[in-house]
This record gives structure tokens, sequence and C-alpha cells, in this order.
């Protein structure tokens, strides 16, 4: 059984003109131990995602679809079940852990709470736990009665997966963990992460908008675009070769260490990504996209086959002519480009 | 509706020295307003100094009113301590109205703007908002008036439940237990008008930080972590949102003082606010001038305290 | 290749926030660009205001009450105030003929209040004037120079802010004596260190974000960075400040009127309530004489205080919704 099941999930925020769509049917699966990477843009709706699987979709949120944490339901537990749920079978590491812990309680006791939320124990052997917990994130047990403000970026983030760990669960969610870091301290946090995955076994989904991130960390990569997942597949290949034009593009937005004729021509994608209230009709990405042919404002975009354990979103792939995706040179930034231009099949 | 966060100082040492100075400017200011008060009036430089003038008063008011001070600032440590808004009610007669108002309105008025604000736009929250809003706009001793009209006089054909004002009807003996009944009974209807007053401002206070509170991200962690709704508001969005809320309510307390001297007036009740009333009618300039004294030194002390309670409350703020 | 302006964002939704007001030649100065700009503003925030049905309330209780008192002596003569020409039997409840009942002297009681009007508002709109200029110039002083100025500047509204508001006033109402003037002044020189902190925060906000920088840089003095950058982005938040600085105002006018510091030879709405309660209309139960005034004041600051919540939500649209 897998650990994770997600099918078919879609989540609307309400709005006076009508309900948005954030995640507009998506499918997920994670099997006890996968390292999962969500890559996308701000907005593309994958934070959107990590707060379903635990149901903290803010109130008038709608959601359809199911999401299956060892089997049941989260969606339609009942409320009980869902808070003996949270936290010991799956927990999430929240992006900005500054404003994300409670600033003003000493993160000693709110780690000391998680433990004490699930499992009946004493002040003092909550104490002694959480100085474990603390020691197996890289942090000395004496920082348990600081408070929030008085730690560094990386300190808190390590809290927080600290905090995480704390009722030993089997999955654990990551949302944007680097963001707002320095490099020096995101490899930590990331190499942290990795270990503890191993050591424990836990299963990671880690979310961040900085694909380069996951390619080293994850097995599997997973690329979001306007509330779809429009590519997956082993992390290596996709990054190296992808089967999605965006997917593409957000590989070669970043510069290769080593190359530097990518440092100084680097590459990127140009436009806003779509608004969810008004989305492009067909592929919805055709409006950006460097390889859109004909066909692609009316097509029906799915999840194709697109190799061994691969599946992405594009015509070419469908057609049969993945290399495609890679023949166009991309633009370079700041040029306005036709809606579509025309490419030979 | 809502004053902004003080500025609070790190070092008592600092704001000692604001009060001090403070204490002896209004000194100084007194002294020149007599000055100039008198000539004006009286077409003559002939005045009693401000303590002349305080000691005009009897003096075991003066020592009430600092038993009563030192309850207030008791109280308010007390408060501290247990960020729960309970206040001890000492046993001294002429300010109990200060201290029974005390210790009734912050528990209900927090409670309702607590409840308020976790189940915004229900029935409950409409109908306290809009009742709190009413009381928060009319002037208090107006509430008065018509609670004394109500209660105390007697609509039409009903009789008044309530003593119409005083300290205690005549021919009671204080001291027996007669005479504390009596008392009680004057001392109910001008305490409801100033707990209902200051219900209203808390209720709106609360309510209103606790919104802002609500959509905290740490709050999306606490439920997480698997607490139930109720713990989430009550262990974590509660305390954080009871920091501005305590800051804003002594923030206030120069009203309280306003409230004392009108409401007594309403009410006749014998306490320092009446006696500030009648210092003006006459007019007594000296005890106008030393009852202003008195009043400006409790809340510049009041304030004091919650300086240092705010400093206790918030460590960002003891170590940031 | 066409440098893309903040106008035309590459694709993605139109932002209609930052397009040219239609029928503009291209060529206008930038001040009257900005000018036009902060006109759509308004009229945008007019149009988001419109929504707020608690807002409109408001609105259109407060019109209703300053309609009134502009237009007092058009409704009820001024002869009904004269205490010789009284015709009713004082204290008499409402009938037919006097609909709120007469007072002390026999005056309608609805003329009373309808006249009270003026007093209670012209100085409630006067003090908050005094209150807010004080306060925004003190406050921008502040927050826009900084160092010394700023700690010198919040020492006072400390010292202000902490003294308590009766006492104040009715020290300095006894010295200066009783007239609406004098009242007017007495309780806009108490009232404005709340303005005062507001302004100061959004000041210093404004002054240190980095195009303030850029613009010293520039060359500009520090009258042309208040006048065209912190006033502009502070006006808003003084203008939804005042409002409610109004209502503490008319509250406060009642007070002092009430507690006999009010000018003796006009009728407020606090001063109704003196005259009622000193002639002991309470103990008589003579209701119609106090109610009004009270229920009068209650709706406009009831009124205030929904147009500051409605332009709070306008200006902040964090708390929409509330």
């Amino acid at each position: 059984m897998a650990l994770l099941e997600v099918n078919d999930l879609t989540v609307s925020y309400p709005a006076r003109a009508g309900a948005v769509p954030a995640v507009r049917g998506v499918d997920l699966t994670l099997e006890p131990g996968d390292t999962l990477g969500l890559a996308g843009e701000s907005g593309c709706g994958k934070s959107t995602m990590a707060a379903a699987v635990l149901r903290l979709l803010p109130p008038g949120t709608t959601t359809t679809g199911t999401v299956l944490l060892e089997g049941e339901d989260v969606l339609t537990m009942r409320p009980g079940r869902l808070r003996a749920v949270r936290w010991t079978e799956a927990a999430v590491v929240f992006q900005g852990a500054m404003h994300a812990l409670n600033p003003v309680r000493r993160v000693g006791d709110q780690i000391a709470e998680a433990i004490q939320l699930h499992d009946k124990v004493g002040d003092r052997q909550a104490a002694t736990r959480v100085g474990e917990l603390l020691e197996q994130v890289g942090l000395p047990a004496r920082r348990a009665p600081s408070y929030p403000h008085e730690l560094s970026g990386g300190q808190r983030q390590r809290v927080m997966i600290a905090m995480a760990l704390a009722c030993s669960p089997r999955l654990l969610i990551a949302d944007e963990p680097t963001t707002a870091l320095d490099v020096m301290v995101q490899a930590q946090v990331l190499t942290l992460l990795e270990e503890l995955g191993r050591e424990l076994g836990l299963a990671l989904l880690l979310i961040t908008h900085d694909l380069s991130v996951l390619a080293s960390t994850c097995e599997r990569i997973a690329v979001m675009y306007a509330g779809r997942i429009v590519e997956e597949g082993p992390a290596a290949t996709v990054f190296e070769a992808p089967a999605h034009p965006y997917t593409r593009a957000l590989a070669e937005a970043f510069p290769t260490i080593g190359d530097t004729a990518s440092r100084r021509n680097p590459h990127g994608l140009g436009g806003d990504p779509p608004d969810p209230r008004d989305l492009p009709s067909g592929c919805e990405f055709h409006p950006r996209c460097p390889v859109s042919i004909a066909v692609c404002p009316t097509l029906d975009a799915e999840l194709w086959p697109a190799g061994e354990g691969r599946r992405a979103a594009c015509v070419h792939v469908r057609d049969g002519h993945p290399e495609l995706v890679r023949q166009v040179p991309p633009m370079p930034v700041g040029e306005d480009f036709p809606a579509h231009r025309g490419v030979a099949t | 509706m809502r004053s902004p966060l003080p500025r609070v100082s790190r070092r008592g040492k600092v704001t000692l020295v604001v009060v001090g100075i403070t204490l002896v400017l209004l000194l100084f200011l007194n002294q020149i307003v007599g000055l100039w008060t008198d000539w004006l009036w009286f077409g003559e430089i002939g005045y009693t100094n401000v303590f002349g003038g305080l000691l005009k008063t009897k003096i075991w008011l003066f020592v009430l009113f600092g038993v009563g001070v030192g309850a207030f600032i008791g109280g308010n440590l007390y408060l501290g301590f247990r960020l729960r808004p309970m206040l001890r009610a000492n046993s001294a007669e002429q300010h109990a109205l200060e201290r029974y108002r005390m210790l009734l309105s912050p528990r209900i008025g927090l409670w309702i703007g607590i409840r308020g604000a976790w189940k915004r736009n229900s029935v409950f929250d409409r109908i306290s908002l809009g009742a709190s809003l009413a009381l928060y706009a009319m002037p208090e001793f107006w509430l008065g008036i018509m609670l004394l009209i109500a209660f105390g006089v007697g609509v039409g054909s009903f009789p008044g439940l309530f003593p119409t004002g005083g300290l205690s009807s005549p021919n009671t003996q204080l001291a027996s237990l007669g005479g504390f009944w009596d008392v009680a009974r004057h001392l109910f209807l001008p305490c409801l008008t100033l707990t209902l007053a200051y219900i209203a401002e808390y209720a709106l206070v609360m309510r209103s930080s606790l919104l802002d509170e609500l959509g905290e991200d740490y709050l999306t962690t606490a439920r997480a972590k698997g607490l139930r709704e109720a713990l989430v508001l009550r262990r974590h969005a509660v305390p954080n949102a009871l920091l501005p809320t305590t800051t804003l309510i002594f923030l206030n307390l120069g009203f309280v003082v306003s409230g004392a001297i009108t409401i007594e007036t309403v009410f006749s009740w014998p306490g320092l606010g009446l006696l500030s009333y009648e210092a003006l009618r006459t007019p007594d300039y000296p005890l106008l001038q030393g009852v202003f004294l008195l009043f400006s030194a409790a809340v510049i002390i009041a304030n004091l305290i919650a300086d240092l309670l705010y400093a206790y409350l918030d460590p960002r703020v003891r170590t940031g | 290749m066409t440098q893309p302006t903040i106008e035309e964002p590459l694709g993605g939704a139109p932002q209609t926030d930052l397009t040219l007001p239609p029928a503009l030649p291209p060529q206008l100065s930038p001040r009257a660009i900005a000018r036009a700009r902060r006109r759509q503003a308004a009229g945008r925030a007019w149009s988001e205001y419109r929504r707020n049905s608690i807002g409109m309330v408001g609105l259109a209780i407060l019109v209703l009450f300053v309609a009134m008192a502009v237009f007092a002596p058009v409704l009820v003569p001024a002869s009904k105030l004269d205490v010789t020409k009284a015709t009713g039997t004082p204290f008499s409840p409402p009938s037919a003929e006097f609909p709120l009942g007469t007072d002390e002297s026999g005056r309608s009681v609805l003329a009373l209040t309808i006249w009270g009007s003026r007093v209670s508002l012209l100085v409630g709109f006067l003090a908050s004037v005094i209150s807010v200029v004080i306060g925004s110039v003190v406050g921008i002083a502040a927050g826009h120079f900084g160092r010394w100025t700023d700690s010198v500047l919040m020492r006072v509204t400390d010292w202000f802010l902490v003294i308590p508001f009766l006492p104040l006033a009715i020290v300095l109402a006894t010295v200066l004596g009783p007239s609406l003037a004098n009242i007017a002044f007495v309780i806009g020189i108490t009232s404005w260190p709340g303005t005062a902190r507001i302004v100061r925060a959004q000041a210093l906000a404004v002054t240190s974000r980095p195009y303030i920088e850029r613009a010293r840089a520039l060359g500009a003095g520090d009258w042309h960075l208040i006048t065209r950058h912190v006033l502009p982005n502070v006006v808003p938040l003084i203008f939804a400040n005042t409002v409610l600085i109004v209502a503490v105002a008319i509250l406060s006018e009642t007070t002092l009127a009430f507690l006999g510091l009010g000018d003796p030879l006009r009728v407020s709405w606090g001063s109704m309530l003196d005259s009622a309660f000193t002639q002991g209309a309470a103990s008589i139960g003579a209701w119609w004489y106090l109610v009004p005034p009270g229920v009068a004041i209650l709706l406009v600051v009831l009124a205030f205080t929904m147009i500051g919540q409605a332009l709070e939500s306008v200006l902040n649209p964090r708390l929409r919704g509330r």
C-alpha cells in the first residue's frame, strides 16, 4: 500500500467572481522511503498541495478528489481522527519559519507540545526527547529554552524539522524549506533532510521553486504548472533531459556550475505565470511555449508516457517526438516573442 | 478606535527619570496655573500652594487614595503573573468603585471579545459587536443617568430598585452588617455603569487584536500538530493577542479617571471624582490642582507598570 | 526590442492599477501624471467604500445630522430657544405640541436637540482639525527628521499621552474660560498625541524606503521630500484617523459641557445633559429631557465609528471582511 496516494485532487479558493482553482486534478503517489520533489513557480499550487495533504487549508476552500494517507482518506476523516493522524503519520515543515513558530513561546515548549499532544508523557520525559530531537538536527540541546527571534534563520528551520520529527512520522512534507536562507545554510538544511530521510526511512515530499535543489536531493521530480503536474520522472533525467518545455525552461534558468558560457548567458522564460482566474485555453503553457504548435491552444494536455517511469504533458511527447522539446534554443530574457512559432513536424 | 502601541522602554531607569521629570513639571505647572488663575479671577496674587490645597481635604481621603492606588498596582502585577485578568479586591470602601469594576470588566470583556473574534459574524458576534459599539459610543455618565432613571427612580409605574445616590442611606450604621449591605446597594448602579462601559472597550479591543492574530502562520503549525481548535485559540492566539490588548487598555487609563469623575457625580458617590466635581463648581483652585496632581501621578505609575508588564509578557522586547 | 515598462507588463493579467488614464496626451509632466493617478486612486477608493454597507449607513447618518445642524435655523426658529419666550410647562412629558417634551424652562426639547447639534458638531470638527494638524506636523517631523527631533518630540508626546485627559482639560478650560473656541482648543490640545504616533510610524516607514534615499541623492531637499513623498503616503492614514478623532472630540465636548465647562450662552447636547441633571430631571424621572441628547450623541459617534471602520478596510485590504 502506498504511503501517500493523491487522486484527482482539485482545490479551489473562494472569490467574489466564483471559485478560483489552485490545484486542478493532481495525481501523486509516494511509497515509504521515497523522496519526491515538487517544483514550480510561485502560484502554481504547490503550497496548496502541501496544505491539502493534512487538510490544513483555510475555511471556505472546496476540495474534491481523495488524499489517501496510509489508506485513509484525509479529506473525509472525522476531525478527531484527523487530529490524531496529523503529525504522527505525516508532518509539515513550513516555509518562513520566523512566522511559522509562535514568537512568544520557547522553541523547546513548542516541540514538547507536539510530543505531549500525541503521547501521554510527563514534562521531564518530553524535555529529554526535545533534547534528543534537537541533537538530531544538529542543534545543541541547551537551545531548547530559546525564543524564535533569538535564533538564526537556519537554526529556526532546524527547529521546525526537529518539531516535525517529534512524533516519528513516516512522511515529511517540506514546503520551501530553503527559501530565504543563505546558500551555505541551504546546503546544510538539504543535507540534513537527506540524511534524516535515509536514517529514519522517512518519505520526503520536498516542495520548492528551485529545481536545482531537487535534482540533488530527490529521487523523483514532479513539475507543476497552473495547478497541474506537467512532468514527472526520475530526478536526474528530468533535469538533464526534460520532456516538457516548461521543465526545460526551469532547468536552464539556472547556470551550470563549471560551465562559464551558461553563466554569461542565462536563459529564462518571458511572460508571467497565468492568472488562475483566467487560464489560457487548451495547454495552459502555450502562450509562453517556445515549441508550441497550432493544435496547442485546443489541446487537452494529459500526462503521456515519456520513457522509463516518466510522464510529460506535451503534445510532442504524445506524438513520439520528445527531442523536439529540446531542439529549439530558448529565448533570452527580456525579448518579446510571438504567440507560437511554427515547428517543423 | 485603536491607538498604536506605546514605545516600550527597556530600561526602567529611563522611565523612572521620565516619571520624575513629569511630576516635577506637573508641580511647576500647577504653581504657574495657580498664579495665573488667582490673578485672573481674584485680581491679586494670593494663593495657597498646592500642598495647602491638598491638606484642605480630609487626610483620610488622601490615605485611602494611596491604598487604592496600591491595590490597583498590586492587582495589575497579579494580572501579569497569571495572564488572567483577575484582580484582588481590597476592602477600603471609598475606592471599592474602582476596584470592583476592574474585577469584572476585564474578565467579561475579554471573554466577549475572544468569543466574538473566534466565531466572527455569528449571531453572538453581531450582537456583542453591536452592543459594544453602542456602549462605547455613548458618554458613560449618560449610561449612568439612564440606569439611574431605570432602576433608581423608576420609569412610569415601575418602582426604583436601588437608591439614587450617595454612599449610604441616612441613619444607617456604616460599621454594621446592615450598613455594609446598604453601601453595597448604593455601590451597585455606579459599579454597573463603569463595568458596562469598560466591558465594551475591552471586548472591542480584544476582538480586534484577536482577529489580527488569527491570520498568523504559527496557528497553522499548531493545527498541523494536531491541536484542537479551542486549544489553538487558547494557547497560541489569545496570549499573543493579549499583548497589544493589555497595552491599549493601559493606554486608555486616562479615560478611567474621567469616567470616575463623571459617574461619581451622577451617583453622588463620595470619592475623589465627586471631590473634583465640587472643586470645579465652587471653584476651588488649589484643590483642583491637587486632585489633578494625584490623578496624573496614579495614571503615570499605572503606565509605568504597563511598560514593565509588556516587557514581561513579550520576550521579543526583553532581549531583542 | 521594446523595453518593458511598468505600465505594460509582459503577458499575464492586465494591471489596471497602473495604466495611464485614457485620453491624456503622452507628453504630460510627471506632476500632472501623479495628480491624475491620485484622482484615479481616490475614485477607486470611493467605489470600494460604496460597497461597504456599514460605511454607507454611517455616512448616511452623518449626512443627516450635518443637515440638521446646517438647517437648524430653518427647521426651528431661534426664538424657540429664548427662555423668556418659552410657552410650555416646565418638565412636561412628550405631547403633540412638544414631541420631545419640555425642559426646566418650558422650552421644547426637540428644538434644543436640533440646535444643540450645531455646537456639538462644530466643536467636534474644530477640535479635530486642531488636533490633526498639530498631530500630523509633529508626527511627520518626528518620523522624517528622526534622531534628535524624534526623541524630543516623542518625549513631549508621551507626556501628553500619559496625562489623563479630563483633569488636564478641566484645568485648561478653567484657566481659559468657557467659550466655544476655547473648548475646541482645549480638546484639540489634549488629543493630538494619538494622531502624532500613528503619523510618525508611517512617516518613519516612508522615509526609510529606498526611493527616498535616491531622491536625496538627486538633490531633493526635505521640503520636497515631505510634500511630494511623505505626505501623499500619510494622508490616507490621517484621514481614517481623523474620523475617529472627531468621534472622541464630540464625546469630550459632551463630558466637558456636562461638568459645566461649556459655553453658557449656547446649547449643546452636553449642556442639555448638564442642565437636565443639575435641575433634577433624573430624580423626577424626566427621561424625555435626558434621552434625546444622549441618543443623538450615540448615533453620531456610532456613525463616525462605522465610517472609520469602513475607511480602514478600504485602505487596508487585509482587514476586509471584518
